[in-house]
């Protein structure tokens, strides 16, 4: 088991909308030492539910496991595993970037490149707003990087199946 | 049902008698005091306890003993924070307990109020689910839920906080009698192909072994084992956990696996071509290292929890279901693949009865004629016979009880296995005589363990309970000085209790108002054991002053190969510390 090959799962979680289960899915995570690359967590279309997207770096046999661990959570209503074929998976990045009159319309051809947007301009930087999945975002910063990042924040993964419906309550 | 007007607290009280509460242990505090007031007059029998611990680890003896859900109550803070241990052991040992706990008024929530502990948040990796319930009109669901989610699936601890004003405040009764969670719906019946592929594998195996534990006692599996294990004539292990799921006078059982287990259970498992494992969960203390456990057995796992299901090891067919409904499924698909080929035994059971005449469970008698621990807890079993109930606390004794004490039926031997709680055989023992009133308890307890939770002798005294102690007394904490004697050199650092100095248990028992005796020569132990039996008005302590050199064999070191297996000290390898 130890040397099978760890890779990075996204698992689109149905919970219950109540108070302390964040902390629930959270604790079993750390108390298991299961590795935890992002988790999301939001509303639903029915108030009654949250969705949580939570990315997990396990191997095979572990991803099993962190599934029946989080089904018997009693707020857990069901999981999915996305496949990131047959799946929409996006992240939001907010950064705030380095720039003077140099290297401002550099800066900003690079955001048009990349489909994102400017949402703030300062004398000194300019705030970059972009959604994508990883590999974009990560493409993005690897462009931006050399101007100097001052700030970064990031959303954790959100992911959906594309056509049919995932995670639905269990009747 | 017609709803009523009542306060939070009389609804909690109303709620937990629907649920079929007859009795709970508990101390009143601050938080819960409003919830105090309708149990004064509730036919629930309510024992006031000297410590939560004792309530938490009383109510899973109840548990264990009558297969009924356990309940303990206490108050916010510190009351709920001494329930924690507890809460822990029962959910290790799928115990089914609910605990009630009072909380702060809701508008003091966060406030670090008097006497506030986050308790749900406390217990949350440590119980099977837990409530906070700040609104009366939700705390009848909350218990009849906490009572379906302890009792159904694979059993254990629920927690229901209960924040004081919610209590206080009046609501409209109604208990609900469907459960619907979304969340929850554990799985009672194996899949038709699963069991065909098990007895497939069965009836391929020609050294198998029925590898049983605690979840043939939860699910009361016991008379469909015996059923399996004469169809089969496979051998059968029985865990810590499921000592008494099936007799020990079988002439299939091994006894136990594990690291104190008999060389031919350890061995079976080792040499086996085929694990049955059935409500067993491959704890290390049983697979030892498991990347050398079993190794050339394919597994058939039954559990009704599914995360159990390849966790330490792979099964090759899982049969999740609950396990009295899964043997029963199981037979006649055996008795289907038995009359195409029914593999032949007799070679398994050649190397079987030869390990097990080659190395049987023994004890050496001490060379000065000093009490040897062994042969005390030996004719304890002998003299009360089959149908006691006994608990264990943890360590040499709990080893030694469960080695040389025969059980014949489940719910006869109850001990912590898996969060191995000192302190457990007191409290334990009271609640299962509360559970199970017509049967003779006995508490073997360890004079270490004895001193963590004995006050609860005075609850026993005071509320007509009672229960036998045996204290073990080594005068020291036994395991860990077993430990130090074998890995570190004999340098007994803080092991030495002097307990055959102070305290004298015979005289604390008698100030907690049981009868207390004490007996150090081996011609002694069976007239003090007998003049025990006879005792049944009052609770009685023994103290068993008893060799303290005394250790527990067979072994397999803490993280060493089951095939390491060490029969006696003088056949040990040489030991090397960083296997611990």
């Amino acid at each position: 088991m130890t040397d099978s090959v760890r890779s990075t799962h996204t698992l689109s979680v149905l919970v219950e909308n109540s108070p302390g289960v964040l902390a629930r899915v959270s604790s079993l995570f750390s108390r298991r030492a299961y590795n935890i690359d992002s988790l999301a967590v939001g509303p639903t279309e029915d108030e009654r539910y949250s969705r949580m997207t939570i990315v997990v770096n396990v191997e095979e046999h572990g991803l099993a496991q962190v599934i029946q661990q989080l089904d018997k959570l009693i707020n857990v209503i069901s999981i999915t595993e996305l496949n990131p074929v047959s799946s929409v998976q996006r992240e939001l990045l907010l950064v705030k970037v380095s720039t003077d009159a140099n290297t401002r319309s550099q800066v900003l051809e690079t955001v048009q490149l990349f489909r994102a947007k400017v949402v703030d301009v300062a004398q000194d930087a300019v705030t970059i707003e972009a959604t994508g999945n990883a590999e974009k975002i990560q493409a993005l910063l690897r462009v931006l990087e050399p101007y100097g990042i001052k700030e970064l924040v990031q959303s954790g993964l959100v992911a959906m199946s594309r056509g049919l419906k995932p995670g639905s309550p269990k009747n | 049902m017609s709803k009523e007007k009542m306060t939070g607290a009389q609804a909690l009280v109303k709620s937990l008698e629907h649920a079929g509460v007859d009795v709970m242990f508990g101390i009143p505090g601050g938080a819960i005091l409003p919830a105090y007031d309708p149990i004064f007059d509730s036919p629930i029998r309510h024992i006031l306890v000297r410590h939560e611990q004792g309530a938490g680890h009383a109510a899973t003896g109840y548990a264990q003993a009558s297969g009924r859900v356990g309940v303990c109550i206490a108050t916010s803070g510190p009351g709920a924070t001494n329930l924690v241990t507890p809460l822990a052991d029962a959910q290790m040992d799928s115990v089914p307990m609910v605990a009630i706990t009072g909380q702060v008024s809701s508008d003091a929530i966060g406030t670090d109020a008097f006497q506030e502990a986050d308790i749900r948040g406390i217990t949350m990796p440590i119980t099977k689910h837990s409530f906070l319930v700040t609104d009366p009109s939700e705390i009848a669901r909350a218990v009849a839920e906490a009572f379906h989610i302890a009792s159904t699936g694979r059993p254990g601890a629920v927690l229901v906080d209960v924040a004081k004003d919610a209590l206080q405040k009046l609501t409209d009764f109604d208990y609900p009698t469907k459960i619907d969670l979304k969340g929850y719906k554990p799985v009672y019946e194996a899949e038709t192909s699963a069991l065909r592929d098990a007895a497939a594998l069965i009836a391929q195996s020609t050294s198998p072994v029925l590898y049983v534990g605690g979840g043939a006692i939860k699910s009361a599996a016991h008379k469909e084992l015996l059923k399996l294990a004469e169809l089969t004539g496979a051998p059968v292990v029985t865990t810590l956990m499921a000592r008494g799921a099936f007799p020990d006078s079988h002439p299939s059982h091994l006894g136990m696996p594990g690291m104190h287990g008999t060389v031919a259970a350890v061995t079976a498992l080792q040499k086996s071509d085929l694990l049955i494992t059935l409500g067993a969960r491959f704890d290390d203390r049983v697979t030892g290292k498991l990347s050398t456990f079993a190794p050339h057995a394919k597994v058939i796992h039954a559990d009704i929890d599914p995360a159990e299901i390849s966790k330490n090891k792979h099964a090759d067919v899982a049969l999740i279901g609950d396990l009295r409904l899964t043997i029963d499924a199981l037979i006649p698909e055996i008795k289907a693949a038995f009359k195409k080929s029914q593999p032949d035994l007799t070679a398994w059971w050649n190397q079987l009865n030869s390990w097990r005449a080659k190395f049987p469970l023994g004890y050496d008698q001490p060379s000065d004629g000093s009490l040897s621990p062994q042969y005390v807890i030996e004719r304890l079993g002998k003299i009360s016979g089959p149908e006691t109930i006994f608990a264990a606390g943890v360590g040499q004794h709990q080893m030694w009880a469960s080695q040389f004490i025969s059980y014949e039926h489940p719910r006869t031997w109850l001990n912590s296995g898996g969060l191995g709680t000192m302190g457990y055989a007191v409290p334990a023992a009271m609640g299962a005589k509360v559970g199970a009133p017509d049967k003779t308890v006995w508490a073997i307890d360890g004079d270490g363990c004895f001193q963590m939770t004995n006050q609860e002798l005075v609850t026993c005294a005071l509320n007509n309970i009672p229960i036998k102690i045996a204290i073990i007394n080594n005068e020291s904490l036994g395991m860990v000085r077993q430990w130090q004697t074998l890995f570190y050199n004999e340098r007994f650092s803080n092991t030495d209790l002097h307990s055959k100095r102070i305290p004298d248990f015979a005289k604390l028992g008698e100030a907690m108002g049981c009868v207390g005796l004490s007996c150090e020569r081996p011609e002694d132990v069976d007239a003090t054991i007998e003049k025990a039996m006879s005792i049944n008005d009052q609770p009685v302590v023994v103290d068993f002053r008893v060799h303290r050199d005394a250790m527990v064999w067979p072994m397999v070191a803490a993280g060493a190969s089951n095939d390491d297996i060490v029969v006696a000290r003088s056949l040990a390898p040489v030991w090397d510390s960083q296997e611990l």
